[in-house]
């Protein structure tokens, strides 16, 4: 049951991910490319967390906030540069 | 904003010091002696420079009422956040995209700069509205549904429910 | 106990995957960056935060842990999708707008003649 309930939310995150890749490629601006960025990042943060559900490995769940973090600050870094103010 | 006196200054240092070690037992997760005593110290190290810039949020304004009226607030916002979710997602499945965005503007009441990024995060997580700018007390508001256009209103439907809870907190 | 908790947890994993996955599709769908922004945040931050609390059901264990990427999560995200709106409208992005220009109040306050840095406060 918990097997079937953790392909099933793969699936819809894969989709997710393909879906966000696709306005990544397809543009047209850099803003909208960090918006498919950052949906990207929060996409692999829940998949960070699940993975290490799945391995039993404790240690992942640091790197997901690690990541979190990181991205977040991209994020807002990229867009301080857009802004010209950087 | 208050007053910077050298009483206010401590209670934010002690703030700020009490929120770093608070994030590390959580991040920890363990009550084990020599982690407490290192994140105490380490939080301690990190609060020194960093108090300044963090919060004008001093110890006092905690009270048993502020703590009723923190929970009330998180689950006004919880609740909001779930029919966000469902509005967005009923816009994006329906094959038309049902979609009459623009960006308004309104005044807020609120004074504190805390509070005011309290309501703008809120203001972002809540159906079809994602705030864009505060220029001193005015909010800009990407509303992907307007239904009006005058600020009054705008207020009472967008912000309406969180400011009356945030003033009564701050 | 422990198998309420478990079933509490997969609910919520599937919701959190169903709204991931629409974050995406609103990303996709929407015709600018502003209702862009509003899908992907929206409901990639509740998306996000119940897979991640469905681990720590799951694991009660990690439970705080991921409570802290969940709180993580519920305050990064606003501000991120903040400060991207606000870049987007200074570069010179217009939103799309469906009713006329009467929908854009935020107009008067950028001239795009004017230095941005002048209003910006010391950061």
């Amino acid at each position: 049951m918990l097997q079937i309930i953790i392909y099933i939310t793969l699936g819809f995150m894969l989709f997710g991910i393909i879906f966000s890749t696709l306005r990544f490629i397809k543009g047209p601006t850099a803003a909208d490319r960090t918006v498919a960025l950052d949906t990207l990042t929060t996409i692999s943060v829940a998949l960070l967390v699940m993975i290490s559900y799945i391995s039993h490995r404790f240690i992942y769940v640091d790197i997901a906030l690690v990541y979190g973090v990181l991205g977040f600050i991209g994020v807002l870094v990229i867009a301080r540069y857009l802004e010209g103010a950087l | 904003m208050e007053k910077s006196s050298s009483g206010g200054k401590v209670t934010r240092f002690l703030f700020t010091w009490f929120l770093l070690f608070v994030v590390w037992l959580m991040f920890t997760s363990t009550f084990a002696t020599q982690e407490v005593i290192t994140g105490a110290a380490v939080s301690w190290l990190i609060a020194i420079p960093t108090n300044r810039f963090f919060t004008n949020v001093r110890l006092h304004h905690f009270s048993p009422l502020t703590l009723f009226y923190i929970v009330e607030y998180l689950f006004i916002f919880l609740w909001a956040l779930l029919v966000a979710n469902l509005d967005v997602a009923r816009r994006v499945i329906s094959p038309t995209l049902p979609i009459n965005p623009g960006i308004v503007k309104f005044k807020t009441s609120l004074t504190s700069d805390f509070a005011k990024m309290i309501l703008a995060n809120s203001i972002t997580l809540t159906p079809g509205t994602l705030s864009v700018d505060i220029i001193d007390d005015t909010f800009y508001i990407h509303w992907i549904d307007v239904k009006s256009l005058e600020p009054e209103e705008c207020r009472q439907e967008i912000a309406g429910k969180f400011e009356k809870v945030l003033l009564k907190i701050f | 106990m422990n198998e309420l908790l478990t079933y509490a947890g997969m609910v919520l994993m599937l919701i959190g995957g169903i709204f991931l996955f629409l974050g995406g599709l609103g990303i996709f769908r929407m015709p600018d960056t502003y209702n862009r922004l509003q899908a992907g945040t929206k409901a990639t931050t509740l998306g996000g935060m119940s897979v991640i609390l469905s681990i720590g059901l799951l694991e009660p264990s990690w439970f705080v842990k991921t409570l802290v990427l969940v709180i993580f999560i519920a305050l990064s995200n606003p501000i991120s999708s903040h400060a991207l709106a606000r870049a987007n409208y200074k570069r010179g992005n217009r939103p799309y707008l469906k009713g006329g220009s009467e929908y854009d109040q935020y107009k008067e306050v950028y001239d795009p003649q004017e230095k941005p840095d002048k209003e910006e406060e010391k950061a």
